[in-house]
């Protein structure tokens, strides 16, 4: 890997948030897609790789007597700190990130030039790893009541929408229609989620163009046909995810919310999720939170709370397993939108398909959960991801408080899921590298125009080929625990170290349990092969093995039966990409060589005295 | 007394057992002496629930229409509700739980009732003897002996027969320094670092008072840990200003003037009811079934729980690294030096010394830093939070510490030999046990109680091989190295194990834990056949070349 450096600078202090440590002083280097900084002062290598998209802010600080700081704040939530000896050297570096981490075209992207050097075949064959259609074929459908439908596939019913959705299947074309026309952006109510055990449904749309007293027929129409579909139940719920005091101004605006007595049987409900910009708000206060430095205990809670972060995660958890539960108990199906349906409503329906169905908690589910509820139904990972210079009121981290609600659900139920924090992290760190082109634009239709699927690489086959290290050793199989019934009490949400203090290395506990673990996972591929090749070896050993032979006393007994392996409950080989890429690199990296020293690393508060 | 007398109501039919993330159970409530017995008479799921009295914090009744219900809160945190039909036996169980819950004779406690079960191999009571320890630190050096200056516990009411000392103090000096020190706690070794030959000394605060009384013996005997032209610490829990305050009480600190060897640290350590309302605090935040997130992150916040860990952590760091980093000797105390500074030394021996981190290292510890050197138990841990009394004397001062090796356990998984449950064990049985060994206030107090006579030792019971077997940590790997925690905010959280056990179902944790054990379990026996296939492989091997011989 020779990258083209477009600027080196020598002398350059990298500062450690912990003011007790000395600085590292190194080499800078800035290339078409990274910054990369390497350690000079270290006795082994070690190289901090940034990549550019993952960039937030580039913030020159006061002179200091180092010299000229530096502050970049990255998406992924590391934040480092350069001092520059040169005041130019130090604007360079400056303007050249903010153009760099600033793209303005789309074919700037990483994913146009990024090149794992893989054949087309293997490349396209990558896009197809992901097929909906089997996802809904899993589920039943088509069936009786739903259809998957081609309706959309001039993007006439929903811009936003892919060309293939699933409606109702005594929706008439003309209801459809209908509907699309009193939906905010024509996003009509379709197929989320079908439960088959009782043939309730998880529909989603946008808010109704009611303003105080409009209403279309088709719309109930298509209501009533939802309904009608789930026969075992009399009511559907009409779920709207914004406070009821915002879902009232949008009236206001000609959009709002269902009037309960212009359709029949439906129960509507507000659960209050607040909107992109007091969730960005609520991130940027935890972020200030977590990058004080030595916060007492009490300044850390405080800010905590007044952050409202965790308020707001549990909001979307709540909503989650109320449509769950609405499903599962009641046998009810449910309608939910929030405004325009691609926000909240993809964070709460991909949330209620995890708790019900295991299949999302596999490493290919939940790429198909994803795939689904956010990239095909018009999450604009573009615009709330800041991929290009843009409104930054349009930014807005809806993507992380999901897979924080994911991570929640680990951390109550530790053996249902089939990946680890790891894959969350990096699905994290992927939807704002640009590196792989599932997450640009914020449409199927954009990404159509973009020619994503002839130009980049899907990123879900990169990861399946890392599943050795992303998986769950616990994990106790698809059939362990169907469905997933969260305790919601506030003591249940933990403040999420590993995200947002990830690159804090010092705050994390010492040794990994998951390493040891995952470790244990490989070392037992290797002893099961010994075991088998020496058996072998031994033609006729059948009986019980000689109990002096073996080395601890408690294994003795134990060894005499045949140890009964845990279950490896991987979902098979993943498929094979030839020659595939290591993508570590965009991250920070360390050189293997170094030896762990437990005694050295000290934390934050480390005590220390004068 | 006959425990008869108590018991007005000594059993109740038809009473319904309601417990958090259980179906209400219906079912006989038995009183007898020590014992709260609940038995469901299901046949299919015959249940039983045996509750000591002694482990009863609190008790509340309420009736409606003759519909008695109990509420009991444990002092293990557990809360349970007894409906009890019939207003006059609800009552009577009531003010029979109430009165056997709150005996004020230590004689009468189970302890002096349990008769075991279980056939000991070992006796708890002589398995951790300074005697031991002070064979080992022989083996590497020879500046220390064992004293029996308190032989009679007349020099210091709260410390052991026997204590380490420098060996060139003598007992005569011993006496002297002990009447300058507040309760007689002379300086004595508390842990040795073998690594450096630095020493961690405790004691409680000189009584110098308002006219800045010295004693040359008291020089004499910390000077004696110093290498030569090397400074000490002295960590003083207390700020400046109490520290200041305490000489118009006759007590006070080492003054620069006569220690110029040793430099004065104050490490502040929230003490007494201060850590006891924390507690309380904490307890009912986590109690609050309330949907509010900021509500119980502001609760949190205010119990102070954390802070006076993250404090507590922060100290134990700052005397482990005086003498690993600095390499000089420390001296620890506050006022007593029977609560604070206990915190301080034994922590600091968890982060340094790899012994402790064993189940019988840090028994041990548990042994000599906290029952050997006097803390007061039976004070301190006579309730809990649910307590209303409010006694100045109550305080979780062990059970701070027992979280604050929790969270260096958290940081460190694969160093402690022990689990997460072999420290809850220990806050239950500090709490309310069948043993004596935490009963009473210190060694003399034990020796007069004939504990060791007339009870069972904690650990003759827990160091069986099959009790042993709970509370081995799966993924232990000894780990010589000194263990530095971190004590920023975010590396700190909540003990859910101990805070949050009975408020939330605990079915996919013990899964998880279930599935660690077994992975780890699973190699090591594979690692154990594939050894004797080969070992069998290889006698096979010599055999046949045996045989080709002629």
């Amino acid at each position: 890997f020779h990258p083209v450096i477009l600027l080196q600078v020598e002398n350059v202090k990298l500062l450690d948030r912990y003011a007790n440590r000395k600085a590292a002083t190194g080499t800078l280097y800035l290339t078409a897609t990274h910054l990369i900084y390497v350690d000079a002062s270290a006795e082994v290598r070690k190289e901090t790789w940034i990549l550019h998209h993952h960039i937030s802010s580039v913030e020159k600080l006061p002179l200091t007597t180092a010299g000229y700081p530096l502050l970049i704040h990255c998406k992924n939530f590391h934040v480092a700190h350069f001092v520059i000896g040169q005041e130019r050297d130090c604007h360079d570096v400056f303007t050249s990130l903010l153009k760099l981490s600033q793209p303005v075209k789309p074919e700037e992207l990483y994913a146009f030039s990024y090149n794992p050097k893989m054949s087309k075949e293997n490349r396209e064959m990558g896009w197809k790893l992901i097929d909906l259609k089997l996802d809904y074929q899993r589920m039943g459908i088509p069936n009786d009541y739903w259809e998957i439908t081609d309706i959309n596939k001039d993007y006439e019913v929903c811009s936003t929408y892919p060309p293939e959705i699933v409606v109702p299947r005594a929706a008439a074309k003309a209801v459809v229609m209908g509907s699309s026309r009193f939906r905010s952006r024509g996003r009509i109510p379709v197929l989320s989620y079908f439960y088959k055990e009782n043939n309730a449904a998880l529909c989603r749309c946008s808010q109704p163009l009611a303003g105080f007293s409009a209403r279309c027929l088709e719309d109930e129409q298509m209501l009533q046909a939802i309904r009608e579909a789930n026969p075992g139940s009399p009511f559907m719920y009409v779920v709207d995810t914004r406070p009821k005091l915002n879902a009232m101004a949008n009236r206001a605006a000609g959009k709002g919310y269902e009037n309960e007595d212009n359709y029949e049987n439906i129960r509507f409900k507000f659960i209050g999720i607040e909107n992109i910009h007091v969730m960005r708000s609520s991130l940027q206060k935890l972020l200030e939170v977590c990058e004080m430095k030595s916060p007492s205990m009490s300044d850390f809670l405080t800010g905590l709370e007044n952050s409202g972060w965790l308020r707001h995660i549990k909001a979307v958890m709540d909503a989650g397993v109320f449509l769950a539960k609405a499903v599962r108990e009641e046998r009810a199906s449910v309608l939910v939108h929030c405004s325009d349906g691609w926000d909240r409503t993809a964070q709460v329906c991909s949330l209620a398909g995890l708790l019900l169905d295991p299949f999302y908690r596999t490493f290919k589910g939940f790429m198909v959960l994803i795939e689904k509820e956010w990239i095909a139904m018009g999450h604009k990972f573009s615009h709330r991801c800041g991929h290009l210079d843009g409104d930054p009121k349009e930014v807005s981290p809806v993507f992380t408080q999901f897979v924080e609600c994911v991570w929640q659900l680990m951390q109550q139920f530790p053996c249902s899921f089939e990946f680890n924090e790891r894959f969350l992290l990096e699905i994290h760190d992927h939807v704002y590298s640009c590196q792989f082109g599932n997450f640009l634009g914020t449409c199927h239709k954009e990404r159509e125009e973009l020619r994503i699927f002839e130009k980049t690489h899907s990123l879900w086959p990169f990861l399946l080929q890392r599943k050795q290290e992303l998986r769950n050793p616990l994990y106790r199989g698809f059939t362990a625990y169907k469905e997933l019934q969260p305790n919601t009490l506030p003591f249940s949400f933990q403040f999420w170290c590993g995200m947002y203090n990830r690159f804090d290395k010092g705050m994390h506990p010492k040794q990994c349990v998951l390493d040891q673990l995952l470790s244990c996972m490989s070392q037992k591929v290797t002893l099961e092969d010994n075991a088998s090749e020496l058996e072998n070896k031994l033609p006729f050993l059948d009986g019980p093995l000689p109990s002096e032979g073996c080395s601890s006393p408690e294994a003795g007994p134990a060894a005499a039966k045949a140890p009964t392996p845990p279950q490896d409950r991987g979902e098979g080989a993943a498929p094979v990409l030839s020659n595939g890429p290591s993508l570590g690199q965009q991250k920070h990296k360390e050189s293997p060589a170094q030896p762990r020293d437990l005694g050295a690393s000290t934390g934050d508060g480390q005590a220390q005295h004068q | 007394m006959e425990f008869a007398e108590l018991i007005k109501t000594p059993r109740a039919d038809n009473v319904v057992l309601h417990r958090p993330f259980h179906p209400a159970v219906e079912g006989t409530l038995c009183l007898t002496g020590h014992h709260l017995i609940f038995s469901s008479r299901r046949h299919d799921n015959a249940e039983e629930l045996w509750l000591l009295h002694s482990n009863i914090d609190s008790i509340e009744k309420r009736f409606v229409g003759s519909l008695g219900t109990v509420v009991i809160k444990c002092k293990d945190l557990r809360i349970i509700q007894l409906d009890i039909p019939g207003m006059e036996e609800c009552l009577n169980i009531a003010s029979s739980i109430e009165a056997l819950s709150t005996l004020d004779s230590v004689t009468l406690m189970y302890p002096f009732f349990y008769r075991p079960m279980f056939e000991v191999l070992e006796d708890g009571w002589s398995s951790f003897l300074l005697e031991q320890e002070f064979e080992l630190l022989s083996s590497v050096t020879n500046e220390w002996r064992l004293s029996c200056v308190n032989k009679e516990f007349s020099v210091c009411p709260s410390y052991p027969p026997v204590v380490i000392v420098p060996k060139c103090i003598d007992d005569e000096a011993l006496r002297k320094v002990a009447l300058f020190r507040h309760g007689g706690r002379f300086p004595v070794l508390s842990y040795y670092h073998k690594k450096n030959g630095m020493a961690m000394m405790r004691s409680s605060q000189p009584l110098t008072g308002t006219n800045g009384r010295r004693c040359k013996e008291d020089e004499k005997l910390i000077n004696a840990t110093l290498r030569s032209g090397r400074r000490g610490f002295v960590i003083d829990t207390r700020p400046l200003n109490v520290a200041q305050q305490a000489r118009a009480k006759g007590g006070g600190f080492e003054q620069e003037v006569h220690y110029p060897q040793w430099r004065r640290i104050h490490k502040y350590i929230e003490r007494f009811n201060i850590l006891q309302e924390s507690f309380i605090k904490l307890v009912e935040a986590c109690n609050d079934q309330s949907h509010n997130m900021d509500r119980w992150l502001s609760k949190l916040e205010a119990s102070n729980w954390l802070t006076h860990i993250k404090e507590l952590l922060t100290a134990a760091c700052l005397a482990a690294q005086c003498i690993d980093r600095e390499g000089a000797s420390v001296l620890v105390h506050g006022s007593e030096g029977t609560d604070s500074t206990l915190q301080v030394t034994s922590l600091a021996q968890i982060i340094l010394d790899p012994r402790c981190r064993t189940i019988r290292g840090f028994e041990a510890l548990v042994v000599r830093e906290w029952l050997q050197a006097g803390h007061p138990f039976q004070q301190r841990c006579a309730q809990s939070a649910y307590s209303n009394s409010k006694q100045k004397w109550e305080a979780p001062v062990f059970l701070l510490f027992l979280e604050c090796v929790w969270q260096i356990h958290r940081q460190f998984p694969c160093s402690f030999e022990f689990n997460e449950q072999f420290l809850i064990l220990l806050f239950e049985h500090a709490y309310a046990s069948q043993f004596g060994t935490f009963l009473g206030n210190n060694e003399n107090e034990r020796a007069k109680l004939k504990l060791p006579q007339k009870t069972m030792s904690l650990w003759s019971w827990v160091n069986r091989p099959e009790e042993l077997s709970r509370f081995q940590n799966p993924l232990y790997e000894a780990n010589s190295l000194v263990i530095w925690p971190s004590v920023a905010p975010q590396s700190l959280q909540l003990w859910e194990g101990v805070f949050l056990r009975w408020n939330r179902p605990s079915k996919f944790l013990e899964e998880a834990e279930e599935e660690r054990i077994n992975i780890i379990k699973y190699n090591k026996e594979l690692q154990a056949k594939v050894n004797a296939l080969r070992r069998q492989l290889a006698e096979m091997e010599t055999n046949e070349e045996v045989q080709e011989r002629p």
